[in-house]
C-alpha cells in the first residue's frame, strides 16, 4: 500500500462522485415536472461532477503542467454555464413554460407590469 | 484492485445518468425540456471524456474537454432565443391569473 495506490484509490473514489452527481441530474430531470426546475437539477453535474473528475485526472496523473492545462476547462465552464441558464430560464418564463402555483413569488410579473403601465402595450 | 472495482461502478453511473436524460430527451414535452436535457447529455459526454482518461492513464483528450466546456453554451443559448410562444407544454398550464408576459 503505497502512496501511489491511495492516490490512485482517490481519483477512483472522485469519478465515483462524479457518476453520482450525472445520476442526479438524470433523475431530476425525469421527476421533476417543469422546465424551470429541471434546469436546476441539469447544473449539477456542470460545475461539481466537472471539477470531481478533473480532480481525479490530477491525482491520476499528478504533474502540474497536467494541472496547468485543466484550470482552464473549469473555468471555460464557470464562465458559460450561467449564461445559458440564463437565456433557458429566461425563455421559459415567457413561454409560460412553469407551473405557476409552484411559485412562491413573481416578481418578475410586477416589474413586466410596471414596465408595460409606463411605455404602454 | 480497488480501482477497478470503482471504474466500473463510475461507468455504471454514467450510463445511468445519460439514459436518464436521454429519456427526457425522448418525452420532451417542449423544446425547452429537450434542450436542458440534451446539455446535460453532452456533459456527461465530457465527463466519460474525462474518466476515460482517468482509467486508461494518459492525457491526451484534455483539449477535447476544453472545446466542449467552451462550445455547450451556443447551442443552448441559439434554442433559448428562436423558442417561440406556440411551443407551450401541454401539461403545465399557464396561471390563470397571470397575463401574457409579452411586451
Amino acid at each position: 500500500m503505497t502512496l501511489d495506490d491511495v492516490l490512485d484509490a482517490i481519483s477512483a473514489a472522485f469519478l465515483v462522485l462524479g457518476g453520482v452527481l450525472s445520476v442526479a441530474a438524470g433523475v431530476g430531470l425525469v421527476r421533476f415536472n417543469d422546465a424551470l426546475t429541471r434546469l436546476h437539477a441539469a447544473t449539477k453535474p456542470q460545475i461539481l461532477g466537472l471539477m470531481f473528475i478533473l480532480a481525479a485526472i490530477a491525482l491520476e496523473d499528478r504533474n502540474w503542467s497536467t494541472l496547468l492545462v485543466l484550470a482552464p476547462v473549469l473555468v471555460f465552464q464557470a464562465l458559460t454555464a450561467p449564461i445559458s441558464a440564463h437565456m433557458v430560464g429566461r425563455a421559459g418564463y415567457r413561454t409560460g413554460n412553469f407551473r405557476g402555483d409552484q411559485l412562491v413569488t413573481d416578481e418578475l410579473d410586477d416589474a413586466i407590469e410596471r414596465a408595460s403601465k409606463e411605455t404602454g402595450p | 484492485m480497488i480501482d477497478g472495482i470503482l471504474y466500473v461502478v463510475a461507468g455504471v453511473l454514467f450510463g445511468a445518468g445519460a439514459l436518464l436524460a436521454l429519456y427526457r430527451v425522448v418525452r420532451g414535452p417542449s423544446i425547452l425540456d429537450r434542450m436542458i436535457a440534451s446539455d446535460v447529455l453532452l456533459t456527461t459526454l465530457m465527463l466519460v471524456v474525462g474518466a476515460e482518461m482517468v482509467v486508461n492513464g494518459h492525457t491526451r483528450n484534455v483539449p477535447l474537454m476544453l472545446v466542449l466546456s467552451a462550445v455547450a453554451i451556443f447551442a443552448t443559448v441559439a434554442v433559448a432565443r428562436y423558442v417561440s410562444k406556440q411551443d407551450r407544454a401541454k401539461d403545465a398550464p399557464l396561471d390563470p391569473a397571470r397575463k401574457d408576459a409579452d411586451s
